[in-house]
């Protein structure tokens, strides 16, 4: 082939690269692996992930679902993980298809009027958030609750260092567990308002309350969903006056997978569409009356506005959205409302169980869904390490890990995929300590 | 051959402007909604606000692209055309009528007269393109 | 002559999930509840709780879903059917073998927030991936926190910030003009915006590279951060002067930001480190062949300089005494651009490929790549009006110029080629070249395909000229024409409402 185009070496093939960058050597990576000896080195180290064979009440931003046989089996076609962006709708309208039914499963899970096609992760879709309040109500101050996954929080920070948006603390209850809104606070400066809910520390807010308060001011209420299965129980944000509303979908089938590929959902008001970042899909007809769908509403994006765009996200979370869209299709209407209930009711008797253990409290009275806080009488780090090793169960999270004030505190996520003799060994091996 | 009636005032920007008294009456022009091809949206601003010449009002969008609109001469804004709002394709049907943008409260200062009329203004676009 | 296309066939005409949805139908079961039911009022009151049944959430069987996405799924072009020419996206082969890795319960179950002693194994990815894509960038800062090309773009700008602020303390506040060349993806300007720089452009010469004299003109106003540079640039040719642009950059006092998306060219050959540039995102959906997914996940590692590693994002993996450690303690740190670790499934799987490629094998890639664009160029050149001489690297632009005469254009031409078999190459980017159509063949495509591709663009250069009117009509054997996007966009139907009996209602 090469002497089909008048070449004699490889080499001349990078003739437009100057001599004195161009290798010299080879690189230093291993020589090439067969097929057996990649899988027997990965498998080598998977092993050495001891907190993905145990069981396990982590919960904090990731969740572990049961994720029906269907799912995976369809997101490795071929048609749906080799292709690409629907660029060319005539060839693309199974994922156009499915976007558009994930963006209305989004509307109808959040309460909301028009959804993307997905962000990065549920904490870059809380930053896009922040920033589109911004350009919503053309103010600079957010108030975010410390209720906030911190890693969340985190993450707006960065996106808005250069932003002029001054981010700040809002209120915590130290009895109830939920964010308070101090009034005087909520100005006519205030863009949003941002709370998640459930909040960190596993309590359902009162977000009709909250969504009141930031109207009140002129203010948009952001609110941010970690445990998207909670919109299966509880009264969606929509229906409480958010504005935004941002989650996690990971809980939607995907496998926890050290923290990502996730899927950041994305969803507003009708109103708000044009200021909304990220792709959309919408319904198009061809020449002779038959329905397609097509990527719209297109001058938001990068690569036409550029520097004015509402986001610079470009590649989102397609393969995932999808695996979410056949998961909620799948489980469907009684399926997300049956795992709900599952998961509030375990995580009340894993509650009730270990409130009741010498020495260990819950201190908040807030309502809860399938996360709680445990005040453990000793450091929770090493008490969860001395779990793990003497118990083979990873207990929680310690919560020293993002507050060193918190150091007895950990943070219990309860699923449906905990069985209840794990819970009852869980509460046996805390009273063993 | 683009639409250049002969009654309207033209910017380098490509928009069109009607003067009755101290009223100006701006849209943009066949020739620009031409190379625009479909109009999808019309932003405007709101009665009351003041613009400059050549300073954006406001922006017209079509399915890729987008382009800001350039006020002709300074004024405030005393009508603004909310039917584009629902019917932006008029601004592709019917740019010097049903799809006049904006009316302005003109500021003096001679502004008008230094625009072009029908025939610079067709003698402005025979040079850009080539 | 237009080929009808299929109106009555089930699988042609799949409707959406929600207009297939039946009251009682179930696809899911759930073991019984195990534990002593509490009644929900008194875990949650009921203002707290849904109160519309989650209406319209569809109730179907599971033969109905896999039925369903199996259909909608035949509408997809996609790589395992064929050659994907998609010009700056890479579409090249994705390993079955890599899929099978990332899904090892090991690393599919593992808990991102598990304490680091029992997640080495994942640490220990982390770390191999980011010490191979160090060697083959010449880069040896690296996170792999951001989840795309954009985030890395981001991140690489912010990181630029960062340094010059701590550089140059207050007077820094003066550096806010990031340089973007006129052929720059569009990221490139948004992810500048979001750190706060104003863009300035630098034009391309009539050659398709980088003005030297635009460029010191720009430079010498002494407010630039920095500049913001593909290479291969988009138009599919080596900036043959990058070491010159990185100095003349470096002497204004600014950075050089690489957008590693053509890297596929360079694999093995060349590396950014080596030619000056401070910073870069990879994206390893494209280059390290992660499935792109319809869209994404993407993975957009950013590399940079020793000089510059402090500004990373936190956390970094790192290898300690006893093994790998998450380290916080980055006190110069930009911060967190994502919760966790990144997209650590495709961190994986990229991995699974350089592996498998090994040394020899990522650079007979890159060879291969390479060669295949070129053969491309050959084979048009009579046909198509190809901008710029220069020989390309791993993907050539043509334009619609000598079919224009016959009002066949660009967006005609991508369309006819879906008529014969072929994912339609990149079109109308990059924007300095007008009626462009960008070609990456990837060195997944065979001689005999890429012969076939070169007839088929022959083919619709021939009809272009004899039969202009089926060209313009086309495609002609897909589900549907050519969309009416102007009305789609003007009045936006973005979800299926129940009241209505369908979306068309």
């Amino acid at each position: 082939m090469l002497r089909s185009v008048g070449l004699e070496s490889p080499e001349e093939l990078f003739s437009t690269i100057p001599a004195d960058i161009l290798l010299t050597d080879r690189l230093n990576v291993p020589d090439a692996l067969s097929e057996m000896e990649l899988l027997a080195r990965f498998e080598s180290l998977a092993a050495q992930n001891a907190a993905a064979l145990r069981p396990s009440f982590l919960g904090a931003g990731a969740y572990t679902h049961y994720s029906p046989t269907i799912i995976d089996s369809l997101i490795q076609r071929s048609e749906f993980f080799t292709a690409y962006t629907p660029y060319q709708p005539e060839v693309s309208q199974g994922t156009l298809q499915a976007i558009f039914e994930f963006q209305t499963l989004v509307c109808q899970l959040t309460g909301m009027e028009v959804a993307n096609a997905s962000m990065y992760d549920g904490s870059t879709a809380l930053a896009e958030a922040v920033l589109m309040a911004e350009r919503v109500t053309r103010r600079n101050k957010v108030i975010v609750s410390p209720a906030l996954h911190p890693e969340y929080l985190h993450v707006a920070e960065t996106y808005v260092a250069h932003a002029g948006i001054e981010l700040q603390q809002g209120g915590f209850d130290e009895r109830t567990g939920l964010s308070t809104f101090d009034d005087a606070a909520v100005d006519d400066k205030t863009a949003a308002l941002v709370v998640q809910s459930p909040n960190f520390f596993g309590c359902v807010e009162d977000l009709a309350v909250l969504a009141e308060r930031a109207h009140r001011a002129g203010a948009l209420l952001v609110v941010c969903v970690t445990e998207a299965i909670s919109l299966g129980l509880l009264k969606s944000p929509g229906a409480c006056g958010a504005d935004i509303v941002v989650a996690e979908g990971q809980s939607f089938g995907v496998p926890v997978s050290f923290g990502g590929p996730y899927v950041g959902l994305f969803a507003t008001r009708e109103r708000y569409a044009r200021q909304i970042p990220g792709r959309l899909v919408g319904v198009a007809y061809d020449r002779e009356g038959r329905r397609g769908f097509v990527l719209t509403l297109a001058t938001r994006e990068q690569h036409i506005r550029r520097e004015k765009a509402t986001s610079n996200i470009c590649t989102n979370e397609g393969l995932i959205a999808l695996a979410a869209t056949i998961y909620l299709e799948t489980m469907g209407r009684r399926g997300l409302q049956e795992v709900a209930a599952q998961c509030a009711q375990k995580a009340a008797y894993a509650a009730r169980k270990i409130g009741e253990l010498e020495g260990f409290s819950l201190p908040y009275s807030a309502p809860r869904f399938n996360e709680f806080v445990v005040r453990a009488p000793a450091a929770a780090e090493g008490l969860l390490e001395r779990i793990a090793d003497e118990h083979n169960i990873t207990g929680g999270l310690a919560l020293s890990r993002y507050s060193p004030a918190r150091a007895n505190d950990f943070l219990v996520c309860v699923t449906e995929t905990n069985r209840r003799s794990e819970i009852d060994a869980l509460v046996a091996a805390l009273k063993s300590i | 051959m683009a639409n250049i009636p002969e009654d309207l005032h033209y910017s380098k920007d490509h928009e069109w402007i009607k003067v009755e008294g101290d009223i100006g009456t701006v849209g943009i022009t066949d020739h620009a909604q031409h190379s625009l091809g479909d109009v999808v949206y019309v932003e405007l601003p709101k009665v009351g606000d003041r613009f400059t010449s050549h300073e954006a009002f406001g922006s017209v969008e079509s399915v890729k692209a987008v382009s800001e609109l350039f006020c002709p001469v300074a004024g405030e804004v005393t009508e603004v055309n909310e039917t584009l709002n629902d019917e932006p394709e008029k601004v592709n049907a019917d740019p010097y009528g049903a799809a006049w943008m904006i009316k302005l409260r003109i500021d003096g200062g001679g502004e008008v007269d230094k625009l072009m009329n029908a025939a610079e203004y067709e003698d402005y676009i025979k040079a850009e393109a080539d | 002559m237009t080929t009808p296309k299929a109106t009555t066939h089930v699988t042609q005409n799949e409707a959406l999930i929600f207009e297939r949805s039946q009251t009682g139908r179930c696809g899911y079961r759930l073991p019984a509840l195990d534990v002593d039911e509490t009644p929900i009022d008194e875990l949650i009151p009921s203002n707290l709780r849904r109160d519309d049944d989650l209406a319209g959430v569809p109730e179907v069987s599971e033969p109905d879903v896999v039925r369903h996405f199996t259909r909608i799924s035949t509408w997809n072009y996609n790589i395992d059917l064929g050659m994907y020419p998609l010009g700056s996206c890479t579409m090249k082969y994705n390993s079955r073998l890599n899929e099978r890795v990332a899904r090892i319960a090991g690393f599919a179950n593992l808990h991102p927030l598990a304490s680091e002693r029992d997640a080495q194994g994942a640490l220990e990815v982390i770390y191999e991936l980011q010490q191979h894509l160090a060697e083959i960038t010449g880069l040896p800062g690296i996170s792999l926190q951001p989840a795309a090309g954009a985030h890395g773009e981001m991140t690489g700008v912010m990181i630029i910030r960062a340094y010059l602020d701590a550089r140059d303390g207050e007077a820094s506040s003066k550096r806010r003009v990031m340089l973007i060349p006129d052929s720059a993806h569009g990221t490139n300007p948004a992810s500048a915006h979001l750190s706060g720089f104003t863009v300035k452009t630098v034009r391309s010469t009539p050659e398709g590279q980088t003005d030297l004299d635009a460029l010191r003109d720009l430079c010498s106003a002494g407010d630039v951060a920095g500049l913001m540079l593909t290479n291969p640039n988009t138009v599919g040719l080596f900036e043959k002067n990058i070491r010159e642009i990185c100095r003349i950059v470096h002497d204004a006092g600014g950075l050089v930001y690489m957008d590693g998306a053509n890297m596929n060219a360079l694999v093995g050959w060349a590396r950014p480190g080596d030619m000056g540039v401070d910073v870069i995102h990879l994206n390893l959906h494209k280059t390290f062949s992660t499935p792109h997914g319809g869209g994404g996940p993407g993975s957009g590692p950013c590399c940079c300089t020793k000089e510059l590693e402090p500004f990373l994002p936190v956390p970094r993996v790192v290898r300690g005494g006893d093994g790998f450690k998450v380290d916080y303690d980055q006190p110069e740190s930009i911060g967190r651009v994502k919760a966790f670790y990144g997209n650590f499934g495709m961190h994986l799987r990229a991995l699974a490929y350089i592996l498998t490629h090994g040394r020899d094998g990522l650079r007979e890639a890159t060879e291969a790549a390479v060669l295949n664009a070129r053969v491309i160029a050959e084979g048009l050149t009579s046909d198509y009006e190809r901008p710029f001489s220069d020989p390309p690297m791993h993907e050539v632009v043509f334009t619609d110029k000598r079919q224009g005469r016959k009002g066949v254009n660009t967006l005609d031409i991508a369309k006819r080629l879906i008529d014969y078999g072929f994912h339609p190459m990149t079109i109308y980017f990059p924007l300095i070249v007008q009626g462009a159509m960008l070609i990456e063949p990837t060195e997944s495509v065979g001689r005999q395909e890429i012969q076939q591709f070169v007839e088929a663009m022959r083919a619709i250069a021939r009809e272009a000229q004899e039969d202009p009117e089926l060209v313009r009509t086309a495609p002609h054997t897909t589900k549907i024409g050519r969309l009416d996007e102007a009305a789609a966009a003007r009045k936006p139907i973005l979800r299926w409402k129940p009241e209505e009996k369908s979306a068309t209602a």
